[in-house]
């Protein structure tokens, strides 16, 4: 196979030039956490913590209320729905969700295209 | 044995397939999930988002000198899982097909199993090339006849028929697992199996689907204490009682089923040491080990977290033997990566039959190889492009510094969307299947 070399490494050290250059320059991961954080300036120090992972966890979880739903149409007759009140301590969205929003999962009755 | 997997110069991949529908337009249900050769590699199996199993088979070798291989044409598709509510957690359960496993074949019929999110089923799939006709009481088109107007005894005798291929269900493995599955590995013993989920593994008898037992759970006490979930695990493969479960922090545990019940204390902890001074706000997230695959000798087994794939030696846990760099091009894109989610996108890996070469996808549609013996690596495309058949596939490049020469890419010139999170080597034979989003590709080594 062609190809170059210089992408696999071993268990030995890198060579002591490349050590130096990156002392001398900040390291491009370095320098893409700072592009991130000027960005987003609350982002929590934890980094890949805990609420990655709760918030992996708890994939696929959708929720609708009946009680808040006829609560919120009781409440506002003509106008919009209003959004949830900020601290909640799970995920739900930023707006209550109605029947309609809950997509209508329906297994695929086609066949693959793979098969095709 | 297999031809050579690599360790020589003139390997050269060849297209030989591709599967799927042409156009852009990509429906979820088609994106594939899951790609997975039986033993033999006589057959090959993918799962998708809808919920759908395709086997493909190879054809018998034609006595045609040119065409030494055969090609892989549908066997059997069927709809595996389908699409559940949960109304009491209020959770939604994708139909998505995770992972799928075939058995060792005992018999004529195979066996495989495949998981979505929650639920394991095993399924059989046999061939039907006879049929029983001539019976007494019923007509050939399956009506009774009035027992009146039979007047001798005949015995039915078998006839053939056109080859049906059938998928019947004969396990449901349900409600073990309260996270979602990631993983299912089938024991050397053929008679065991474990699944994965974020933070339990469980042991199950292919015979048993009522009771599971859990040999993993590193749930903590108090979830705000949650740090690590468990990525992936797979069985060795000729030790019965090992197993090895990956985590989110790039740590790999082996596990021995002879110590104890619950094998929360790992046998050996592999970690490979970190500089404090590199450290940065993706490195946690990077080091996640997004699979882990036992060598074929089962000496070795090799990892892949975002940017790399490491080979380990079982004998030694401070440090990978080997490590490859599969884009480092990438690290300097990280914020953009996290942004668009791509940071968490998760590639498999996978080895070649006699475990000299090993393969993992990239993004543009990119797969990357890697030679151990001979230290060299090769980047592909699996494109329409370059699909006239047996059309040797020319290798690509990125370029990374200033200067991008003819036929390089630029990383900025990368499409993110094209990801090559699946593919599979045949076990005995320079054949690979590579899904791209919604097709599969087949390739093969050029035979001179």
């Amino acid at each position: 196979m062609s190809g170059d070399n210089e992408e696999t490494q071993t268990a030995e050290e890198t060579p002591v030039e490349e050590k130096e250059v990156q002392e001398k320059t900040i390291s491009p991961e370095k320098a893409e956490e700072a592009k991130l954080k000027a960005r987003y300036p609350n982002l929590g120090n934890k980094p890949g913590g805990s609420d990655l992972l709760r918030k992996r966890l708890q994939k696929g979880q959708k929720y609708f209320d009946s009680g808040d739903y006829n609560m919120a149409k009781a409440k506002i007759k003509n106008k919009q729905l209003p959004t949830a009140a900020p601290e909640k301590t799970e995920i739900t969205g930023d707006h209550i969700p109605t029947p309609q929003d809950l997509p209508q999962r329906k297994p695929s009755l086609v066949a693959s295209k793979l098969a095709g | 044995m297999a031809g050579p997997g690599g360790g020589s110069n003139d390997v050269q991949w060849c297209f030989s397939q591709v599967k799927g529908a042409i156009d852009d337009d990509v429906a979820e249900a088609d994106i594939i999930s899951t790609v997975e050769f039986n033993q033999s590699g006589e057959l090959l199996a993918t799962g998708d988002k809808g919920g759908r199993v395709v086997i493909f088979q190879q054809e018998q070798e034609s006595k045609n000198k040119l065409q030494c291989r055969g090609e892989y044409n549908v066997y059997s598709t069927f709809q595996s899982h389908e699409p559940e509510f949960d109304y009491l957690k209020s959770l939604e359960i994708e139909e998505k097909i995770n992972k799928i496993r075939w058995l060792p074949q005992k018999n004529a019929a195979h066996f495989l199993l495949s998981t979505n999110d929650k639920t394991i089923k095993l399924w059989k799939i046999s061939e039907r090339d006879k049929r029983p006709e001539g019976y007494n009481l019923k007509e050939e088109d399956g009506r009774y006849r009035d027992p009146n107007t039979v007047t001798t005894l005949r015995v039915p005798v078998f006839r053939p028929m056109d080859l049906m291929v059938e998928a019947s269900p004969r396990r449901v493995f349900a409600n073990a697992h309260t996270y979602h599955i990631n993983s299912i590995s089938v024991n050397s013993d053929c008679e065991t199996y474990l699944s994965a989920d974020d933070l339990r593994v469980n042991l199950w008898h292919l015979e048993i689907t009522d009771r599971s037992f859990n040999i993993v759970d590193i749930k903590p006490a108090n979830m705000e204490d949650l740090t690590e979930v468990i990525t992936a695990a797979e069985f060795h493969p000729n030790q019965c009682n090992t197993f090895v479960y990956s985590s989110s922090k790039g740590t790999i545990r082996l596990c021995d089923m002879r110590a104890a019940a619950l094998c929360d204390s790992h046998a050996k902890l592999f970690e490979e040491p970190e500089d404090p001074n590199n450290r940065s706000f993706f490195s946690e997230i990077i080091s996640s080990i997004s699979d882990v695959k036992f060598s074929h000798s089962g000496r070795y087994m090799m990892t892949r977290d975002y940017l790399s794939v490491k080979i380990w030696d079982l004998n030694m846990e401070s440090r990978p033997v080997e490590t490859y760099q599969v884009h480092e091009y990438l690290r300097s894109k990280l914020c953009s990566l996290y942004e668009n989610d791509c940071i968490f996108d998760k590639f498999e890996c996978c080895w070649n039959g006699n475990d000299s070469v090993v393969m993992t996808g990239s993004y543009n549609n990119f797969f990357r190889m890697f030679d151990r013996g001979y230290q060299q690596d090769m980047t592909l495309e699996a494109s329409r492009e370059n699909s006239k058949p047996r059309s040797v596939l020319k290798p690509r490049k990125v370029s990374t510094g200033g200067k991008r020469k003819k036929d390089e890419i630029s990383v900025d010139s990368l499409d993110f969307n094209k990801k090559i999170l699946h593919t599979a080597w045949h076990p005995l034979d320079n054949i690979i299947a590579v899904a791209t989003t919604n097709n599969l590709y087949i390739f093969q080594d050029k035979l001179n």
